[in-house]
């Protein structure tokens, strides 16, 4: 104890590499990775944030849990894993690296001491060739090292002898998915690109909020949904073609038909069918409380226009002819959300083309202007695609392949050992395994017999 | 004959079986326990047909894909999971008692598939028309079973370390068929240890497909997050097997723990939660 900094280190690092840790580390993971399953994360509904308290509210987003997965202390946690899977490894890797370097050869006593398979054989002055023995071990375990000390030899094999590192390489591929995952937010983006039929883009809407120049255009050509007989959607295609900076439609990429599980990858971004729908204007008459005057207001489909008195106003579905969803009723109609501005309780109502009365009836009921609908113009449809660009991914398959290699030859795969020892008067038989204890006495046993077996033939 | 009637035989058979395996425990009758074995086996070999010719009846009817598109289908691809895992388990073991508490969970897959839920044969939605389905299902479910053997099997060990007595002064009545609580902490490590694995693929070809069909490997929707779950708690038990004081009766508590979170990752986030995967639900 003369150097208190020593063994306060020492402490440190015994501490990050205890496996204490990685097994609390794993439950406070599993425990806290719930909430992000239970509360909504990113954006979250309105109706759900006038649900639940102010306290709760204020926790909830002091701890960041509506992006928890992202916050500073899950992070943390992360961190921390990742220190305790490096230094554990790394502390252990000397150790195990001698163990593949520089076998046991010699079955000395220490050795034999440890091991459970081992057999002794009394020669009675019978001899044997070290030669047919070294074939025995062949079959099962491959050549042989042949050492003599003391007039005694000693035979050693091994098989997969690597399965020891499989640990460190799971380890390790654990630290690269997460540089991987690292790259990709660093280097990469996501975003949503919408365009209509016969439409061009050029740039990509991220998800941040940013604007990225593509580099190129994005044509769509057409999109089409195939229904199966039964009226389920079968396909969704947009047939894209990826244009230059001189206006040129690129080779290879000309009429490229872009499905669900098929997505069209150029430049390095990758377009996945993520969406469709139609784009236009729906048309209200908004009719001032006294009903003298009104006023036309455009709502795009599928985006949020603004009534005359702040209220929000959203076009849930609209229909040409409502007389197939409300009988009696003819006409164009919509179905609308309205948030109030000053922030009280949202209202969902149908909004009629040919049908005033209705839409009067409504305005008395929900205190609102009275609207009248006019129908959609410039309707088109558009397809929605979703923009990914991930320099990182290569490094997390890579992580990924080295995690199942890993796994694999850490669970399934068995370092076995044998050694024989010959000495003028007997021989010793030993064998280790450093998994599958039962299948390996087995295996241990039928060469003990061979090698009874070939003593007594030599007898 | 159509799948659905090779179903019902199944279902008839893995109850009979597990009716077996319980007399099999009270009677100590050795032969009702082979019986039990057999015929789980042979519902096995039923289902595995059905399966086949679901699979077939899907292109008769011009839709065409294996038969592991939803919560039904999915369902009995578990019990016909679980019931091959303790096949396997059957064989090198040898302890039939095993069977009186692992059939259940194929026969309880199995009755509510047939008994509660819509066995039509849907199309397949364009979320799910991928080769990567096969991989991603075939995978996660050969891992949820043989957790489920491991949850079987640590139901035993603490039903016969219950007392915390030594064994053979306590095992009286059913308890005496029970393999030695060593061997059923060696099964329960052993099925840990090819689920782990299995999981692991399960998660990683989840991932790929992700990747390529939405562009994004990982998006912590609650399907995926609960998948991790599964992972972090299975990789606590095997971490645990390492040190002292996580063995015996709170590694058996761990793996039960970790098939009730499989469990809730399988059902409980498609029924409960919403996410990618909800098309999974009913």
């Amino acid at each position: 104890m003369s150097h208190p900094y020593h063994s306060w280190g020492k402490a440190l690092i015994d501490f990050f590499a205890s496996l204490r840790l990685t097994i609390s580390l794993f439950i406070i993971l599993s425990i806290t990775s719930i909430f992000g399953t239970v509360i909504p994360q990113g954006d979250i509904p309105h109706e759900y944030l006038h649900g639940i308290s102010q306290t709760k509210l204020k926790i909830y987003e002091s701890l960041n849990l509506f992006d928890m997965y992202h916050a500073w202390w899950f992070i943390g946690i992360l961190v921390l894993f990742t220190i305790n899977l490096f230094v554990c490894s790394a502390r252990r890797i000397p150790h195990v690296w001698r163990y593949i370097s520089s076998p046991l050869t010699v079955l000395d006593e220490s050795v034999l001491s440890g091991l459970n398979c081992r057999l002794l054989i009394p020669l009675n002055g019978a001899r044997i060739q070290n030669a047919k023995l070294q074939e025995l071990i062949k079959k099962k375990f491959g050549t042989s090292i042949v050492t003599e000390i003391d007039s005694a030899v000693h035979l050693f094999s091994e098989r997969t002898v690597i399965s020891r590192l499989s640990v460190y390489v799971t380890h390790l591929s654990i630290v690269i998915i997460f540089i991987g995952s690292i790259i990709g937010s660093l280097f990469g983006y996501k975003g949503y690109v919408m365009i209509t039929e016969g439409g061009m883009v050029s740039t990509v809407q991220t998800k941040s909020g940013k604007t990225v120049d593509l580099g190129f255009s994005l044509r769509c050509e057409d999109f089409s949904v195939n229904l199966y007989p039964n009226g389920s959607p079968k396909e969704f295609k947009s047939i894209l073609t990826v244009v230059d900076k001189g206006g040129a439609a690129v080779r290879g990429f000309t009429r490229v038909p872009v499905i669900v599980n098929d997505p069209l990858t150029y430049a390095g971004l990758t377009f996945y069918q993520s969406s469709y729908g139609k784009n236009g204007n729906h048309s209200f008459s908004v009719s001032s409380n006294d009903g003298k005057s009104s006023q036309i207001i455009l709502v795009p489909n599928q985006e949020v226009g603004r009534l005359p008195d702040g209220s929000l106003i959203r076009v849930t579905e609209s229909t040409p002819d409502v007389s197939q969803y409300i009988p009696g009723k003819q006409g164009a109609a919509a179905q609308v959300e309205i948030q109030p501005a000053n922030g009280g309780q949202g209202r969902s109502s149908v909004i009629f083309a040919n049908h005033p009365d209705e839409n009067v009836r409504n305005a008395l009921q929900s205190g609102g202007p009275v609207i009248g609908y006019n129908g959609i113009s410039g309707e088109k449809e558009y397809t929605g695609l979703q923009v990914t660009k991930d320099p990182g991914v290569w490094v997390v398959w890579i992580g990924c392949i080295l995690l199942i290699l890993g796994i694999y030859g850490a669970f399934l795969m068995s370092h076995r050992r044998i050694w024989i020892r010959i000495t003028d008067v007997d021989i010793t038989v030993a064998g280790h395994a450093s998994k599958n204890q039962a299948a390996f006495t087995k295996t241990f046993e039928e060469l003990a017999d061979a090698v009874r077996k070939q003593i007594s033939e030599e007898a | 004959m159509t799948s659905s009637l090779l179903f019902n035989i199944t279902t008839f058979a893995y109850l009979v079986s597990m009716l077996c395996f319980f007399v099999h425990l009270a009677s100590r009758n050795e032969h009702i326990g082979t019986a039990g074995s057999y015929t789980a086996f042979g519902g096995l070999l039923v289902q595995t047909v059905a399966i086949l010719l679901r699979w077939k009846e899907s292109y008769d009817l011009g839709m065409g894909h294996a038969p592991l598109s939803n919560l039904y289908e999915s369902v009995v691809f578990f019990s016909w999971t679980i019931v091959l895992v303790f096949a396997f388990v059957d064989f090198k073991f040898r302890y039939r008692v095993i069977g009186a508490f692992v059939i259940p969970f194929a026969l309880l897959g199995m009755a509510w598939g047939q008994l509660g839920l819509d066995s039509g044969i849907q199309p397949l939605v364009p979320a799910l028309q991928s080769n990567w389905l096969i991989y991603h299902v075939i995978t996660c479910f050969l891992g949820y079973a043989a957790f489920a053997v491991a949850c079987g099997i640590s139901i035993m060990y603490l039903l016969v370390t219950r007392t915390g007595l030594e064994e053979e002064k306590t095992r009286k009545g059913f308890l005496s068929m029970f393999p030695p609580s060593s061997i059923l902490d060696e099964i329960n490590y052993r099925a840990i240890m090819v689920g782990f694995p299995l999981l692991t693929l399960g998660i990683v070809t989840g991932a790929i497909w992700a990747n390529y069909a939405w562009g994004t490997y990982w998006s912590w929707d609650p399907k995926e997050t609960w998948s991790l779950i599964v992972w972090f708690v299975y990789a606590a038990f095997l971490h645990a097997r390492f040190t002292r004081g996580w063995v015996g009766r709170r590694a058996a508590w761990l793996s039960i723990t970790g098939f009730a979170a499989t469990i809730f990752c399988y059902l409980g986030v498609n029924l409960l939660l919403s996410g990618l995967h909800s098309y999974g639900g009913n």
